[in-house]
């Protein structure tokens, strides 16, 4: 029973949004199971997962810049024309100045910045809420993308498409998987378990009570396990598939931006600029400076997404990034966001993002139509927020009641489908 | 005098709040047709007594009675109130600045025609109000358009229109200028001689004495006396008394000042309003603080007190018009909060909840975050150091918290503030400001706060404190400064301080004379 109770306190312990980020790892964990099930085990197929990866990465890397926007308080609707305005910019440069690739997307990452400093400027510095803004730009850069392409489709080289569909190449010796993605496997591996004990040793230096041993080990052992799991199923699909470049670029941003979020004096400021603005500006922090970043930052991660895209679709066309505000935004508030601003981080944003991809990937594998694979995705994200609004009325957080509401959560997902589920054969496509 | 009908009785009114007795057993008699004002320093509850009287707090949620017009009163809102001719004129103002004058008079109340606003008469009735109130403006203004004197007329017009028997003013001059405040008065001296009865709540005590008829003291929630100003022979002095009357020992700990030299001085320091850039919120104020030294800040509400030190710090307030800051001999130019910061200066703010704290925040994370390079390392938070310093205070302010982990919105008033002086004090200030450091808190917490503030000058900082009560700035400060409408007018050294002296120079407007 003193176990159990050891095992609430550190996995449920600390702050509302740690347990609501639980929350939402386990209704992960749930939905991939029911769908593994229901799909008798194409969800978990290396094929599909590697699809389900390349299909959403952009949207995971828009999250990631989104967390910082909403924890700030603010919103970026642009983020969708932001990344067609950019992906067709650098398809033109690369196919009329034959700029070579790598220098395409650098001038691709330049133009983002730029825009986000357009933006920033007014959001910042003017005041013009970043709604309006954003809004501004999202039919400004829509536009350009348009007016620039000619409403057509532009080709882009085949060296630039690895960044959308490239995968880490075959080399050493024979072992029947992709070496490089067990490689980067046992890194993830190795990276869990030092974390684990620094943690504890952290706690240590800080005399604060020690986590029990079992717990750690516990805790170490899912997460390798998982990470064995995937980099295996990553590791053995196709010859030539593994694990994919965007999917790199994805992981190395995450761990970047989440270490930049915790771990350092600005990414902080961006918390405290969005729990109460006016104290974080009585306790030395430049308000404008912090408003500016962050919407700067966006549109480059916008720009990032939107090359990624181009080259995973091999050429850049006038209906790209359409809704990927969306899908961001809705991926950020269900990662357990606060809609007010300073709650929120970049691992719940990916979870959140995933929850969305799963579903859609598991729906459309069943073969349920876009039409109702809208409909819940709606009703999820707006089941969420409400968990999370009536949490904070509450005031504390139950465990039990997160457990159920994580089913609760769940219920319309799930018995929905099913009344329609074998109307057509299953397609493995996801609508970009 | 007393065979006057009496228009309004409160009888033992009794309001409580959740571990607080705002109001024990007040009386209050008004008698029709007269001025009749409350006196009480603030956080006495007057204003509770006010919502009690309109329906703000409606009938049931207090004991006692009101009797109005012969006849006991149970209002559910305010509405009620107001249709039995109550009406409260609250020191915010209520109006809508983008509406006219006659939207504004008549909003909630427009005159109707066949279900639509009739617009012709609602024009015509505004011109018969604002005669009546002496505003003569076209009735299309707009609010935004017209100075707080008028304002403050058309807040009057729309009470009439609501065919007010009983006014009640909340500091109807607090926001006015000499000219404005006077025509007011006028016009509450015209209203008597109609039949209309007024209750006045004000801090301007010379007011009160030119225009009320009779004075009714509370203070700490009990009435402490009625005055007939013309029988009893009562002037300024005799108000202070019965507001103060408060015997000052042993709320305070024993201290021993170890007073140095002056180490920060502010000379001619002018700011103006951050919107309305004609009117200035600090007028060449004048002051210096000595290492060591706790300086209390003296000033009625609105008299510029808060404005004044947050200009100061970092020009976190208005637009700097001039003046200098001195520090250890340095002149120095604080353009920001962290400029203010890196200086040396702390401003702990009054509104701890507002603008003090991030209440999302944990206790760790706010004793830190004014100054985050302290626990910064190669551009990485060291979350050891951060949890360290947090313990630290912890135990020497002895912030009651299981973990430093724990969000500060589940703290207490009283604990809270504590993690906003540990955070202040993290940033090793030389001088800190203090914005009424024990608003809010009880009275054993206030005990342990004024210890830490002690304790604070005795590491030969300089502490500033302001504070709307009068008897913490006695007990605590070695010195006291008073503030009236953006101007120091006055300094009274630690023996000389009492409240009498202290509120003549608070509703004074005359500028110090410069040592």
């Amino acid at each position: 029973m003193s176990r159990l109770k050891d095992l609430q306190k550190n996995l449920f312990g600390g702050t509302t949004s740690n347990a609501r980020q639980f929350g939402m790892i386990f209704t992960l964990v749930v939905i991939v199971l029911i769908f593994q099930i229901w799909t008798n085990g194409l969800t978990l197929r290396s094929d599909n997962l590697i699809a389900l990866f390349q299909q959403n990465s952009y949207i995971l890397i828009l999250a990631i810049g989104m967390l910082m926007v909403i924890v700030a308080g603010h919103i970026d609707l642009s983020v969708g024309s932001v990344a067609a305005f950019t992906g067709i910019l650098v398809a033109k440069a690369m196919a009329e100045w034959d700029l070579p690739w790598p220098v395409g997307i650098l001038f691709g990452l330049a133009i983002g910045a730029v825009i986000g400093a357009w933006q920033g400027f007014w959001v910042a510095y003017i005041g013009v809420p970043a709604f309006i803004v954003t809004l501004a730009g999202m039919l400004l850069f829509r536009g350009g993308n348009q007016f620039i392409g000619n409403a057509n489709t532009i080709p882009v080289p085949e060296g630039f498409r690895v960044i959308g569909s490239g995968f880490l190449p075959e080399t050493g010796p024979n072992t029947g998987y992709n070496n490089l993605t067990l490689l980067l496997g046992l890194a993830g591996c190795i990276a869990v378990v030092w974390r684990e004990l620094a943690a504890r040793r952290t706690r240590k230096e800080m005399n604060a009570e020690p986590i029990p041993m079992w717990i750690s080990i516990l805790r170490m052992a899912v997460m390798v396990g998982v990470l064995v799991f995937v980099s295996l199923r990553f590791a053995s699909g196709r010859v030539g598939t593994s694990f994919p470049v965007s999917g790199i670029i994805l992981v190395a941003l995450v761990l970047v931006y989440s270490f930049f979020t915790r771990n350092t004096a600005g990414g902080r400021h961006i918390y405290a600029v969005g729990g109460n603005a006016r104290a974080a500006e009585l306790s030395g922090v430049k308000l404008k400076r912090v408003n500016f970043f962050v919407m700067m930052n966006m549109s480059v991660l916008a720009a990032l997404a939107g090359m990624i895209f181009v080259a995973r679709s091999a050429a850049s066309g006038p209906q790209d990034g359409n809704g990927w505000e969306l899908d961001a935004i809705a991926a950020v508030f269900i990662g357990g966001a606060a809609v007010a601003g300073g709650i929120g981080t970049i691992s719940g944003s990916i979870v959140g993002g995933l929850v969305m991809a799963v579903l859609n990937n598991g729906l459309q594998l069943e073969g349920v139509g876009t039409d109702k694979v809208q409909i819940i995705k709606g009703l999820v994200l707006l089941l969420a927020v409400a968990v999370d609004v009536y949490n904070k009325s509450q005031g504390r957080f139950s465990i039990i009641g997160s457990l159920t509401r994580s089913f609760r959560r769940d219920t319309p997902a799930a018995p929905t489908p099913s009344s329609g589920a074998e109307h057509e054969p299953a397609k493995t496509t996801v609508a970009g | 005098m007393s065979d006057v009908p009496i228009l309004l009785e409160m009888r033992s009114i009794t309001k409580e709040f959740p571990g607080v007795k705002a109001l024990s057993d007040v009386n209050l008699v008004v008698r029709a047709g007269e001025i009749h004002a409350i006196v009480g320093e603030n956080g006495a509850g007057k204003s509770t007594l006010m919502k009690v009287l309109s329906g703000v707090y409606p009938y049931g949620s207090y004991d006692g009675d009101i009797v109005y017009k012969g006849e006991v009163s149970r209002f559910s809102d305010i509405r009620a109130s107001e249709r039995a001719g109550i009406v409260i004129i609250h020191q915010e103002l209520a109006l809508i600045p983008h509406m006219s004058i006659t939207e504004n008079i008549f909003l909630g109340n427009e005159p109707r025609k066949n279900g639509a606003i009739d617009w012709k008469a609602a024009n015509r009735q505004a011109l018969e109000l604002m005669a009546r109130v002496g505003l003569r403006e076209d009735p299309d203004t707009l609010i935004k358009d017209i100075g707080v004197g008028k304002q403050q007329l058309v807040e009057i017009a729309k009470a009439f229109a609501k065919n007010v028997k009983l006014l009640i003013l909340d500091e109807p001059t607090a926001a006015l200028n000499e000219d404005d405040s006077q025509h007011l008065l006028d016009l509450l001296r015209g209203f008597r001689e109609r039949g209309i009865t007024s209750i006045i709540i004000s801090h301007k005590l010379n007011e009160i004495e030119a225009i009320a008829d009779r004075i009714t003291i509370i203070r700490d929630g009990h009435t402490i006396e009625t005055l007939d100003v013309k029988g009893d022979g009562v002037d300024e002095d005799r108000i202070v008394r019965g507001m103060v009357g408060r015997e000052l020992h042993s709320r305070f700990p024993d201290h021993t000042p170890k007073i140095g030299e002056v180490f920060f001085e502010v000379r001619d320091w002018t700011v103006r309003h951050p919107i309305s850039a004609e009117r200035l919120v600090a007028k060449h104020s004048n002051f210096a603080v000595r290492r060591g030294e706790i300086v209390g800040f003296a000033g009625l509400m609105g008299a510029g007190r808060t404005e004044l030190a947050m200009s100061i710090f970092g020009r976190s307030y208005g637009l700097y018009q001039g003046g200098t800051i001195t520090k250890d001999g340095k002149q120095i130019v604080l353009k920001s909060v962290a400029d203010a910061i890196a200086n040396g200066l702390a401003y702990v703010s009054e509104d701890r909840k507002a603008i003090g704290l991030n209440l999302l925040d944990d206790i760790k994370t706010s004793t830190v975050a004014a100054k985050l390079s302290k626990i910064t390392h190669h551009g990485v938070l060291d979350a050891v150091e951060e949890y360290k310093a947090a313990e630290a205070y912890r135990q020497s302010l002895r912030i009651k918290t299981p973990t430093v982990d724990e969000g500060v919105n589940k703290l207490s008033g009283g604990n809270q503030q504590k993690v906003v002086l540990a955070k202040w004090m993290f940033t090793d200030p030389d001088l800190l400001i203090l914005d009424e450091p024990t608003r809010g808190i009880d009275v054993g917490a206030k005990y342990e706060i004024y210890g830490i503030i002690q304790r604070l000058a005795d590491q030969g900082k300089g502490v500033i404190v302001i504070s709307s009560e009068l008897p913490e700035l006695i007990g605590l400060c070695d010195r006291i400064y008073t503030v009236s409408e953006g101007t120091i007018t006055g300094e009274v050294a630690r023996q000389d301080a009492d409240p009498e002296t202290l509120l003549k120079l608070m509703t004074s407007t005359k500028k110090m004379q410069t040592r």
